[in-house]
């Protein structure tokens, strides 16, 4: 590269990039810089100041995250000075709020408690002050309990920059300072389109998601990572289960191709159907023409359909047709257009994208 | 899709969705991206309001994306094709062109400057009501742009002139030189999850997997060899032509996996008595649906949660899916189901896991060769991919067609098939809302989705609300030539004055049941798009 440049972290020399901040290089370099308000790919706010860090000749700490990398530039991480600053910020944010983690569905999830484990503290001197606000129970797919907010903006920050909804923002200043959609509606009163994205992003248990709520720690639940089942973007996502059941599809696990994390409501809360008691879970045939459906073995529906299948295709391969499945995947779309086409020995077949 | 392949030779989305960022123009036509793409639509987004790209937005709808468009054309419904063709006319008369490209990479340009001559901006202006200079400014704002990209979505293909309006926006993107450049391309949004993989699997009547033609003889026995039986050179019915010949009597057994036609065709008794007729109807999918319901035999399948396989995505990319739970009760994997199902019917298949199929399909599929379930562990790759080494194609047509030139279609405006008339003054137009997914089968079945958009609703302009004495959430009866449906108004500036629109995810208010089943002679697709409909208040 051209104007590479060299920064030295912790007596480390890295190249770097120009534009790149010095907690990318950091990250780059598996050196741990702790952050809270940073969200990728969004703007670098340096709010929170958890990510400070010592830059030599700078007269004072420096917000890792937003600040670009000059060359030559030599920057400390450890250094006493710098482990204060941190914990304070952590400790202060920790008394202001209700953070129990009991009942938390964050526990074992959470930034914040990370955080307050890292830096060892036991207990913050200063005493801990619930903002006594309400809990927005208001709807079935996102729960809010902003007594947990430590006002990073993450949300704020993917709601518009990251999804471009433009529902939340921050409303008031200093102690009064809230973030939720326009005028402290709930979110099932004001325009927001349950993407989900601010509850994914959210460090601490401020935003959950609503059917998650004591169905599983983190630690019990399994992470399977599919293809969301709904439109044609293919978004990556990760279902989370428990106890045999999938209670929770997220997206940020997963920042890749096509989606980067982002989903839209019907992939992340549109998973229901999945456990529907309405399910089938047993063959049915209709034994006499006009009857009813009934149920049966898999070999009971097998050979019924079979003896059908060749009388009708004594007649020949034409009276046969199939329809496949934009549902289903490329594997039995497959096996389906071969068992038409070898099978019964006809063309027909198509699918219901037309539509 | 057949309108891209006969322009381009191939009919898939020739960009990727990534590339939406780095487009100068985005124009957006007949999809309404925000709830049917969601997350397609905040790349759009972010790139508008990142300052480099603009946003055209052509739509007879008002919808979300037009917030962040420079430009809005509403054109009346169904007028697409003038719309487009006045625009090139402007652009060929300007000399906006880009004439190397077009007369090194395409053919057939005079034929389609001799049918442009007519649509002047006025001409235009009088078939579609966008006025003359807002066709203009848009015409400038494509053809200047270095890479234009054009999305679209059923509000193109859906009428009786589906094909040629798709062919009249591949004429748009040729002559502008964006086809083959990274930014640019003509991009389809493909509404269901795997349409892309179902077209690529060869679940169309006349081609095997990668689009191999039946016709083919080198193909055909490649294919009979591999699959050991001889194979019929005659292409298959479509659809439609399927529920014509159990209509009638000649088709006699039919086999439908995971698809639901008793809600999403149109004319709905007629597919209803069609399918009653047959000697043998078996049905595979996970709930008891409207089509199941008439079935002989039902078969319970996995979701796509109980089940291995992948999935191709609008931008061609081959992605993973992951059993993560057990399907319920006997419920079975449609692969498994498929196998033993052929067993029975005397052709028998077996097989070990989805990867074994995959594995198949890759020996047989020039453009799925070199993909593997190893290599797309955690990021897809997007065909074509022709060998293990080869990583993808990121957008299609780089240095030629595959077809080798892009073919201009010289193509005439034609009216939809029913226009609103004195009984019918309204023009009814049909899609899909964020909260819902086609026939509802899953999700209705979601507490949140449903809480958020309980019932469904007629979009109605304040004009015609106050005409018909209308409040919001009135209950409205609509009626076409073909039936009735009822739901409650919602009043709003979406709709222009003489458009109501309404969502197909209600069986309480199946809207199929009105709307008009003529086809697109070549794509076959209904002309969900443009109906005539009375509207009154119910009761
Ligand atoms: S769910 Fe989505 S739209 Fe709603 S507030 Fe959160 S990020 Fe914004
Ligand atoms: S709700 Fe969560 S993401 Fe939003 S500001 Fe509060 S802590 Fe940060
Ligand atoms: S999460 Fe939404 S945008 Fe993504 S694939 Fe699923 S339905 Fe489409």
């Amino acid at each position: 590269m051209a104007n590479e440049l060299k920064v030295t972290i912790d007596g480390m020399e890295f190249s770097a990039q120009p534009g790149q901040t010095i907690l990318e290089v950091a990250r780059a370099n598996g050196v741990f810089i702790p952050t809270l308000c940073h969200l990728q790919g969004t703007t670098n706010v340096g709010a929170c100041r958890v990510c400070v860090v010592e830059v030599e000749n700078a007269r004072s700490l420096v917000a890792s995250c937003a600040m670009p990398v000059s060359d030559g530039m030599v920057v400390k991480t450890d250094t006493p000075k710098v482990k204060s600053a941190q914990r304070m910020v952590v400790e202060l944010l920790w008394a202001s709020g209700d953070h129990n983690c009991l009942t938390c569905e964050k526990n074992g999830d959470c930034t914040l408690q990370d955080l307050v484990y890292h830096f060892e503290i036991e207990k913050p001197r200063f005493p801990m002050t619930s903002p006594g606000v309400l809990q927005d129970d208001t709807n079935e797919m996102i729960f809010r309990d902003l007594n947990k907010c430590i006002l990073c903006g993450r949300c704020v920050r993917a709601c518009n920059e990251v999804q471009v909804n433009e529902i939340l923002d921050f409303a008031q200043r200093g102690s009064k300072a809230k973030v939720g959609p326009a005028f402290g509606m709930n979110y099932i009163d004001s325009d927001c389109y349950f993407c989900g994205e601010c509850a994914d992003v959210c460090p601490t248990g401020a935003i959950t998601f609503k059917a998650a709520r004591f169905a599983g720690r983190p630690w019990e639940t399994r992470k399977v990572a599919t293809t969301c089942t709904y439109c044609g973007v293919g978004c990556q996502i990760s279902l989370h289960t428990h106890k045999g059941k999938v209670v929770k599809v997220s997206g940020k696990e997963l920042h890749r191709q096509p989606n980067f994390g982002s989903l839209c409501v019907k992939g992340r809360f549109g998973f229901e159907f999945i456990h529907d008691p309405s399910r089938l879970t047993k063959p049915l045939i209709r034994r006499e023409k006009g009857g009813a459906l009934e149920e049966a073995s898999w070999d009971e529906a097998y050979s019924f359909s079979g003896k059908k299948y060749q009388e009708v295709i004594k007649s020949g391969s034409s009276a046969v047709a199939g329809l496949a499945s934009a549902r289903c995947t490329n594997e039995e779309n497959y096996l389906f257009q071969k068992f038409i086409r070898a099978g019964a020995g006809t063309n027909n077949v198509d699918h219901c994208a037309r539509l | 899709m057949a309108g891209l392949a006969a322009a381009f030779g191939s009919g898939a989305m020739t960009n990727s969705i990534e590339e939406f960022e780095v487009a100068d123009v985005i124009l957006a036509t007949g999809t309404n991206t925000t709830e049917n793409h969601p997350v397609i639509a905040s790349r759009i987004k972010r790139a508008v309001k990142s300052g480099k790209t603009k946003l055209i937005v052509v739509d007879p709808r008002k919808i979300d994306l037009v917030k962040y468009a420079a430009i809005w054309l509403r054109q009346r419904p169904g007028t697409d094709v003038a719309v487009f063709n006045g625009m090139m006319r402007y652009i060929i008369k300007e000399n906006l062109h880009a004439k190397e490209y077009v007369e090194t990479r395409t053919e057939n340009f005079e034929a389609l400057q001799a049918c442009l001559e007519k649509y002047t901006p006025e001409y235009v202006e009088k078939i579609s009501g966008v006025p003359a200079s807002d066709l203009i400014k848009a015409a400038r704002m494509y053809a200047e742009a270095p890479k234009g990209s054009i999305a679209y979505c059923m509000g193109i293909t859906q009428h009786t002139t589906g094909a040629d309006n798709v062919k009249t926006i591949a004429n748009l993107a040729m002559l502008c030189g964006n086809v083959g450049i990274e930014g640019g391309g003509v991009n389809p949004l493909r509404g269901q999850n795997n349409v892309q993989g179902a077209c690529d699997m060869g679940c169309l009547p006349n081609v095997y997997t990668g689009y191999q033609q039946v016709a083919n003889a080198d193909a055909r026995a490649k294919f009979a060899k591999a699959w050991g039986r001889e194979l019929s050179d005659k292409p298959g019915l479509t659809i439609m032509e399927m529920m014509e010949g159990a209509h009638k009597g000649e088709i006699k057994a039919m086999f439908i996996m995971g698809e639901n036609p008793m809600v999403s065709d149109p004319d709905l008794d007629h597919v209803g008595a069609s399918l009653k007729k047959l000697d043998l109807l078996v049905v595979q999918d996970i709930f008891l649906t409207e089509t199941a319901q008439l079935a002989d035999v039902v078969l319970p399948a996995a979701s796509f949660a109980e089940k291995d396989g992948t999935f191709s995505n609008t931008e061609r990319r081959v992605q993973m899916v992951r059993k993560a739970v057990n399907p319920p009760g006997l419920a079975k994997p449609d692969w498994q189901i498929l196998a033993e199902m052929s067993t029975a019917c005397g052709y028998p298949q077996s097989y070990n896991s989805a990867e074994e199929i995959f594995t198949e399909i890759a020996t047989l599929t020039p453009s799925y060769a070199g993909i593997t379930y190893q290599r797309i562990k955690n990021v897809g790759i997007q065909w074509p991919c022709p060998n293990a080494e080869h990583q993808g194609t990121k957008f299609l047509h780089k240095d030629s067609f595959s077809r080798g030139k892009g073919l201009f279609h010289a193509i005439g405006f034609i009216e939809p098939a029913e226009l609103p008339d004195e009984e019918y003054p309204f023009c009814l137009t049909t899609g899909r809302v964020l909260y819902h997914y086609h026939t509802g089968t899953m999700s209705r079945r979601s507490k949140g989705l449903v809480q958020r958009y309980p019932e469904s609703l007629v979009e109605i302009n304040e004009v015609d609300a106050n005409k018909l004495n209308v409040l919001d959430g009135d209950m409205l009866m609509l009626n076409s030539r073909r039936g009735t449906v009822s739901a409650k108004a919602w009043i709003t500036d979406r709709v222009a004055p003489g458009v109501v629109f309404m969502n197909f995810h209600f069986d309480e208010a199946l809207v199929n049941k009105i709307t008009n089943p003529a086809l697109d002679p070549v794509g076959k697709i209904p002309e969900y798009k443009v109906c005539a409909v009375s509207v009154q208040r119910a009761g």
